[in-house]
């Protein structure tokens, strides 16, 4: 340790002295948003999930391998059913392809296309689209305390930086324990609810808490909503590099 | 008498030029412009009805309440057997099933990559088998602009205006992205045979017309439809005919339980034209009462004038005995006269003018260039029967009405004032 840092870890002991006495009083927003990032961010995830999409006719379940590298870098590909099999997405940046073996055609999703839905779930392209990381596109503000499944959270209102953000404001519920978002209410620019999330389940993976099974609601839609369970996940994961080109969603 | 009246009206034309051609300018008017209404409503109807609603339309009564927005993950299922109980307990109507959807038309260059891309109005419909009514009801063979008829699976036909814009040729290759069943997306590749003009602005934008196997293939939805249409088999709207069929089947085949089941409605309740509807039937009666209100007006002051000319020889008839009524009769009969010459040359002319615009039409494609409305670019009027006795209505009130309120003043003058007003 250098001398000149003494004071610095000095002052810093003091500080959390301080913040140990203030007993129960919310940390800053942005420090509530790292420690969720902290808690699911990685730099290389793989993750094997089921979307199970409650529509007003039935239920259906598509499985999904995806490897996503960072914030801006995912590739997904469909196994399940035998319909949507082998149909694959890449997002590069802010940029989207879609691949389908029936047309054996890469469409790029843009503009209107962004607003539907993938696979017919609740879950709309623009959504797949977000920046993971919510400090990046809000501005947090601690809101308040509630028990949510009987853990207490922080409520937590976001308001977007950026007009150009899906959803002009936020409430989250952030377990106060785990740092997982437990539930979630997304607002467009008129104050109408268009979309909530509620975690059902939370599984401790890797010595991180994961969302283990989530139901995401499009409220202006009819049904259910949509209910995402992960089967399998694995952090810091080698992924090759190939497979983040469009000539991978051919292979 | 009647000679005695004609003559006079044939040699006194102060008497009649003015109410003659007062009459003539009225029914005139109003058989153009009733022929003008009934062939803009004729012309929206006929559309609608062959491109969305049908003359009775069956879908879900989910679908039903938010049609505009073609859902078709609650579209009608099973549609093979509907369609064969809706044929046997339904025979004097032609039933076609069809699907309706929204999506992309993607075009790819020489590497399949996005060379253009633009949103298209799609409609699956029987193109293939041979008894199939729909290209007679889209007339599609007269619409056809380049490349020819659609004739096998996976050949579409798509709007000329699109495909200007987006630069297809026929022959090409073209991705469609739309929306399974299900709410997923959907992609199917599609072969352009030709492209297409229907007049129609609302559909002309970017239409998209493929067989319903193949839209069923591409959307997941099998032995599936959005909308079932029935027809009348001589193709000619009767609203009563659809009220009555309608009531029966939604007895008969409906549930109000289930958001399911089947729901018939007319042509009127499923086009949302019914205030359009009403609007001319509005305006076809405030037309001929508008008519029959002014000639009246202006032919009871014409009445008044010819009273103060005649007013010596009415005074004279008076004079040498003749009775007061059968004066008034003679006026009347003399102005039934002129009503029904003026009516005759009103129509004639009329009839011509609308015979002119029903042949010619007027080009109104700008006015219409974005509007949703199923309106052709060029809309006519319509002669029907009525076009030959609608001038009659005011041509002939207004001159009976006119003489009635002026020949009044006949009943006024005393007896025993002739001599004297005639000295004067």
């Amino acid at each position: 340790m250098r001398r000149h840092e003494i004071p610095r870890v000095l002052f810093l002991a003091a500080f959390l002295a301080g913040a140990a006495g203030l007993a129960g009083q919310a940390p800053p927003g942005d420090e509530i948003l790292r420690r969720i990032d902290e808690n699911i961010g990685s730099d290389n995830k793989v993750i094997v999930a089921r979307m199970t999409i409650h529509g007003r006719r039935g239920s259906r379940t598509i499985k999904s391998m995806s490897w996503i590298q960072g914030t801006d870098r995912s590739f997904t590909e469909f196994l399940e059913p035998a319909r949507e099999k082998g149909t694959k997405m890449l997002k590069l940046g802010d940029e989207l392809w879609t691949y389908t073996p029936s047309t054996d055609r890469i469409i790029k999703i843009s503009g209107h296309l962004l607003r539907q839905s993938v696979m017919g779930s609740d879950l709309s392209y623009e959504d797949m689209m977000e920046d993971p990381d919510l400090r990046n596109i809000y501005k947090p503000r601690v809101a308040g305390e509630e028990s949510f499944l009987g853990k207490p959270c922080w409520l937590l209102e976001l308001a977007a930086l950026s007009p150009d953000t899906a959803y002009d404001r936020r409430r989250i519920w952030v377990d106060k324990e785990r740092h997982v978002i437990l539930k979630e209410e997304r607002y467009a620019k008129s104050g109408k609810l268009i979309k909530t999330l509620e975690t059902a389940s939370v599984l401790r993976i890797q010595n991180r808490w994961v969302p283990e099974r989530s139901r995401f609601r499009d409220v202006l839609k009819a049904g259910e909503g949509t209910e995402f369970s992960i089967e399998s996940i694995e952090f810091n994961a080698k992924i090759p590099e190939a497979l983040f080109t469009k000539a991978s969603l051919r292979k | 008498m009647i000679k005695f009246l004609l003559k006079g009206l044939l040699r006194d034309s102060s008497r009649s030029r003015f109410p003659v051609l007062t009459v003539v300018l009225g029914s005139m008017l109003t058989v153009m412009i009733y022929s003008w209404i009934t062939g803009i409503s004729g012309m929206m109807i006929s559309s609608a009805a062959g491109f969305s609603a049908g003359h009775v339309k069956v879908m879900t009564r989910a679908y039903a309440k938010e049609a505009e927005q073609m859902p078709n993950d609650l579209a009608l299922l099973k549609t093979s057997g509907l369609l064969e109980r809706l044929r046997g307990d339904f025979p004097s109507q032609v039933w076609i099933a069809r699907i309706r959807f929204g999506g992309l038309l993607d075009i790819p260059d020489e590497s399949g990559e996005t060379r253009a891309q633009g949103p298209v109005a799609g409609l699956g419909i029987d193109l293939f088998s041979p008894s199939s009514p729909e290209p007679r009801i889209l007339n599609l063979e007269k619409s056809l602009v380049r490349g020819r008829m659609a004739r096998r699976p996976g050949e579409i036909l798509i709007s000329e205006d699109f495909a200007h814009r987006l630069g297809i040729e026929p022959g090409q290759r073209a991705t469609l992205i739309g929306s399974t069943m299900d709410g997923g997306m959907a992609m199917a590749n599609f072969s352009v045979a030709g492209t297409v003009r229907f007049g129609i602005a609302a559909v002309d934008h970017g239409a998209f017309i493929a067989d319903i196997e193949d839209i069923r293939k591409a959307l997941d939805m099998e032995d599936a439809a959005g909308e079932i249409l029935g027809f009348s088999s001589d193709f000619i709207y009767r609203p009563s005919e659809a009220e009555a069929l309608t009531a029966r089947f939604n007895a008969s085949y409906s549930r109000p339980d289930d958001e399911f089941s089947p729901e018939m409605l007319t042509f009127r309740e499923a086009s949302g034209l019914a205030a359009e509807l009403d609007m001319f039937d509005y305006f076809s009666t405030l037309l001929v009462f508008i008519f029959l209100t002014a000639m009246s007006i202006v032919l009871w002051n014409a009445g008044l004038m010819g009273s103060l000319r005649r007013y010596g020889e009415i005074g004279l008839r008076m004079a040498i005995g003749e009775d007061k009524s059968r004066i008034y009769r003679s006026l009347i009969a003399e102005s039934l006269m002129i009503g029904i010459v003026g009516s005759v040359l009103g129509t004639a002319l009329g009839l011509a003018v609308s015979y002119f615009l029903q042949i010619k039409g007027v080009n109104v494609a700008s006015i219409f260039k974005n509007s949703a409305v199923l309106l052709p670019g060029v809309v006519r009027a319509r002669v029907t029967a009525a076009s030959f006795y609608i001038g009659f209505i005011p041509g002939l009130l207004a001159t009976l009405l006119g003489t009635s309120l002026s020949g009044i003043g006949i009943f006024k003058r005393q007896t025993a004032q002739l001599i004297k007003e005639l000295e004067a």
